[in-house]
């Protein structure tokens, strides 16, 4: 097996490493190295943060480069490498001071570095599949778009220490963006040295509280800490490592074995074991994402309100999260979850909290309405991709449709051809869910914006709503903007092109000996903040 | 016999390009591309990442680029791991996956042949039955079920054992898997040298060797086992590239960092670079561990050798 490490250090450097570490432990005691160790549910993809995709790679990079804002202890944005910030009056220039910080090599970190990274992640030839995250940036999406040059986005260094960005609309999601993992900096200098392998082991530099000494595909990675991180008096751990686990039933046996401190995702098919057994270990917290059904509103009968309400309204949420899950998710009757921010509570259906034999009576007048029958009933095909629980979901939804009379059939493919599907709206109604990018309801409803392209699953396209996103994007004052957003929200839950089914939540074990973790909606920990009793 | 193996050498070469074609093929067909997941990419960007994978260009001349790699030792990059290429990845997950099979393999033989032999030599007695009881359940029991149940009782309960993991690959870390890997194996080689065995020792050259007044061991080593063996090394070929390949089941259980997982892995994530690697080195191990197996059957059985 190749473990992919750093240099061999030559003799001499071993002896004085050797020398040094004994010192060490002779004048402080015994410092016992501090490591936490993680259970996490995938394998990173790349340690080149512009390439990140998935939560489980976003774990590791988070640990490694400090963006302009980064995550604080409860997963909220903190100021990172800009220590401080003006916007202009009207919500459209950012200029941020950058911390007087370096590279984990020694060299500063200016605002070139964030310039390049920037254009890095939004250049068409670099292919990185979250350029669009940037496109709030003046002239961001135009040049990944190919429509535009690499100078023409808003970037402006003013000096090595000021960074200036202008934005196309006063989006104040801006800075949580900021802190998305794929919005790092990256080291010009070792990219143009090493190209492909600069996030080999041996040749990464970064600029956050940890770095990456070793990555064996499969088993683990291990960060340790980087003494040159601006911070690094207050990095209590000296070691991170990320176990790769496909499996949650065997990264749960290793928890239970006490070879993991924390582990990511649990098996939910075991949750009434982990309930009994292991109450102070099991975290279920209410996570940023949303479970739902997508209607396909530019196919008949889906296009018709009567039909897609009345699905909407047989859908018992309660049965699906209280009966079928079992694992503390919360039944949805919004689109954006509640406790997102920049926002006031949600628009729900406006059923919520009507009994539901009265919510059954309504669904079957509406479908009556619609021209369907016991003679004519409503036929379609209900998607889901591979898993248990998206399995048992739609059986429970099909039978509560049933009752109407509406037949579902249930038509199940893996993932890949789910999604591709999807996206060239070939199906009627269909699984889907969305976790946020950064936290605002605009990370939620621009899915349902009839410019969205292929990821607005169910074809809704009102120009009421359309118009009311566009609104909400030119305003500055947060409370007035909220309030367009919710009217937004409000039409969606009218028309029900998705049907809400359950907010997610995060399921975690972690340690008594794991201090520090706070749980959050984000469900953001870095290990800058961690602490292991040992 | 030089001029048989080249020969079979050479036989090879079309028969991985038929493999290869096929397989380039069959996955592009399948629906479904390595850029589609919930959070469904703007064209554009889309469009952006197949350009740098190549995928943009018409398929035939993505074949001709791969094979023109491939022949050159390039086998790409991953496209879901991106920062190690697809030989990377293999060349970090084969030993795990090979010392892993070929101990198991191993362990198999050793137990398999010895227990077969035993029931064999005391067909329908009681310890022929509980062997071959025994060798069942080893059939019958799915490894997705003995593996989880070795791990929790041997790691959790007993706590002897990791539960899994590999560590920087300590034995302790091997065991389990290797066990797990090799139950099945056992009760199949052990059922298969079995019933050779009953065959061959009822055959006219051993009477002949008993006639001759030879002690029972040395008949049963010397003239049995070796013609009794035959079935079980046709069933190594297949079987030892089969285990050395890794077991995806194992593998995820264990948490063993082989190629097993790869193969289904990679066929659901469309990483096309990676599945044509594992496709290609498990093709080249079943070709050669064939030709090796035909070797040893000419060396075992003097009839075949006269033949070529």
């Amino acid at each position: 097996m190749r473990v992919l490490t750093g240099s061999k250090p030559t003799r001499t450097l071993r002896a004085l490493m050797l020398g040094t570490m004994l010192s060490t432990v002779l004048i402080s005691g015994a410092h016992a190295e501090k490591v936490l160790r993680n259970g996490n549910d995938g394998e990173p993809q790349s340690m080149d943060p512009h390439y990140v995709s998935t939560v489980q790679t976003s774990r590791l990079t988070d640990d490694m480069y400090l963006n302009l804002m980064t995550r604080g202890p409860k997963g909220e944005a903190i100021p990172g490498a800009a220590e401080s910030w003006t916007i202009s009056p009207d919500g459209l220039v950012y200029t941020f001071k950058i911390r007087n910080h370096t590279w984990s090599d020694g060299v500063p970190v200016t605002a070139n570095d964030f310039a390049y990274s920037f254009r890095r992640l939004l250049d068409p030839a670099s292919g990185t599949e979250y350029a669009s995250l940037l496109y709030i940036i003046k002239g961001a999406e135009e040049f990944n778009k190919g429509k535009a040059k690499a100078e023409d986005v808003g970037l402006k260094v003013v000096d090595d220490r000021t960074l200036e960005v202008t934005l196309t609309a006063p989006a104040p999601y801006f800075l949580s963006q900021l802190a998305h993992q794929t919005a790092a900096p990256v080291p010009k200098h070792v990219i143009e040295k090493f190209g492909k392998d600069w996030t080999k082991p041996e040749n990464i530099v970064v600029n956050g509280p940890f770095k990456l000494t070793e990555w064996v595909p499969n088993v683990h990675a291990k960060l340790v800490k980087n003494d040159k991180f601006y911070d690094a008096a207050n990095v209590r751990l000296d070691t991170v490592y990320y176990y790769t686990y496909e499996d949650r039933t065997a990264m749960q046996k290793r928890f239970r074995a006490g070879e993991l401190d924390v582990v990511r995702d649990i098996a939910s098919e075991q949750i009434d074991w982990l309930k009994a057994n292991m109450k102070d270990e099991l975290r279920i917290v209410p996570y940023a994402g949303i479970y739902d059904y997508a209607l396909n509103t530019t196919k008949k009968p889906f296009d018709d309100i009567r039909v897609r309400r009345a699905m909407a309204l047989l859908v018992d949420n309660e049965a699906i999260t209280d009966k079928v899950l079992k694992t503390g998710e919360l039944p949805a009757y919004s689109y954006v979850p509640p406790g997102t921010g920049n926002y006031t509570a949600p628009a729900t259906v406006d059923w919520k909290g009507k009994p539901y034999a009265a919510r059954v009576e309504e669904a079957k007048k509406l479908l009556a309405d619609a021209g369907y029958s016991k003679d004519k009933p409503l036929k379609f095909t209900l998607r889901y991709n591979t898993s248990e629980n998206h399995k048992r979901i739609a059986i429970a939804v099909s039978a509560m449709w049933k009752q109407a009379g509406i037949e579902a059939e249930l038509f199940n493919t893996e993932g890949k051809i789910h999604y591709a599907d999807l996206k060239q709206k070939n199906f009627e109604v269909a699984r889907e869910g969305w976790i946020a990018d950064y936290d605002d309801p605009q990370n939620f409803l621009f899915k349902m914006e009839g410019k969205t392209g292929p990821l607005n699953y169910s074809g809704y396209n009102n120009p009421e709503f359309n118009a009311l996103l566009d609104k909400a994007a030119l305003m500055t004052d947060l409370t007035a903007r909220a309030e367009v957003l919710k009217q937004a929200e409000a039409l969606v839950m009218r028309d029900v092109p998705v049907i809400p089914i359950y907010y997610y939540v995060s399921k975690q074990l972690i340690s008594p000996k794991v201090v520090g973790w706070v749980d959050n909606t984000p469900d953001k920990h870095p290990s800058r903040f961690m602490d292991i009793k040992q | 016999m030089t001029r048989y193996i080249l020969k079979r050498l050479l036989g090879a070469i079309p028969l991985m390009l038929i493999v290869i074609a096929v397989a380039f093929f069959m996955m592009r067909i399948a629906p479904g591309g390595p850029f589609d997941s919930e959070r469904a990419l703007p064209p554009e960007i889309e469009q952006n990442i197949k350009a740098a994978y190549d995928l943009d260009k018409p398929l035939v001349q993505q074949f001709g680029i791969y094979l023109w790699k491939v022949v050159h030792g390039d086998f790409g990059p991953s496209i879901k791991i991106r920062d190690f290429s697809v030989a990377e990845l293999i060349a970090s997950g084969a030993p795990a996956s090979i010392q892993l099979g070929l101990s198991a393999i191993l362990l198999a033989l050793m137990i398999g042949v010895t227990l077969g032999t035993l029931s064999a030599l005391r067909q329908n007695t009681a310890a022929d039955y509980a062997v071959m009881g025994v060798a069942m359940t080893g059939i019958v029991i799915p490894n997705f079920v003995m593996a989880p149940l070795l791990s929790l009782v041997v790691g959790v309960y007993w706590e002897l054992l990791p539960t899994s993991g590999w560590g920087s690959g300590e034995l302790k870390y091997k065991v389990l898997p290797i066990i797990a890997l090799s139950l099945p194996q056992i009760a199949y080689i052990s059922r298969l040298t079995r019933g050779s065995m009953l065959e061959v020792l009822n055959s006219n050259f051993v009477r002949t060797a008993r006639a001759k007044g030879l002690r029972d061991h040395l008949v049963v080593i010397r003239h049995a086992l070796k013609a009794g063996l035959l079935p079980v090394v046709s069933y190594l070929g297949p079987a030892t590239a089969a285990v050395t390949t890794g077991s995806v089941v194992i593998e995820t259980i264990f948490a063993v960092p082989g190629i097993g997982t790869y193969f289904i892995k990679a066929a659901l994530n469309r990483d096309y670079p990676l599945v044509m690697g594992v496709v290609i080195v498990y093709g080249a191990l079943i070709i050669s561990l064939n030709l090796l197996v035909d070797v040893l059957y000419g060396l075992l059985d003097p009839k075949l050798r006269s033949n070529r």
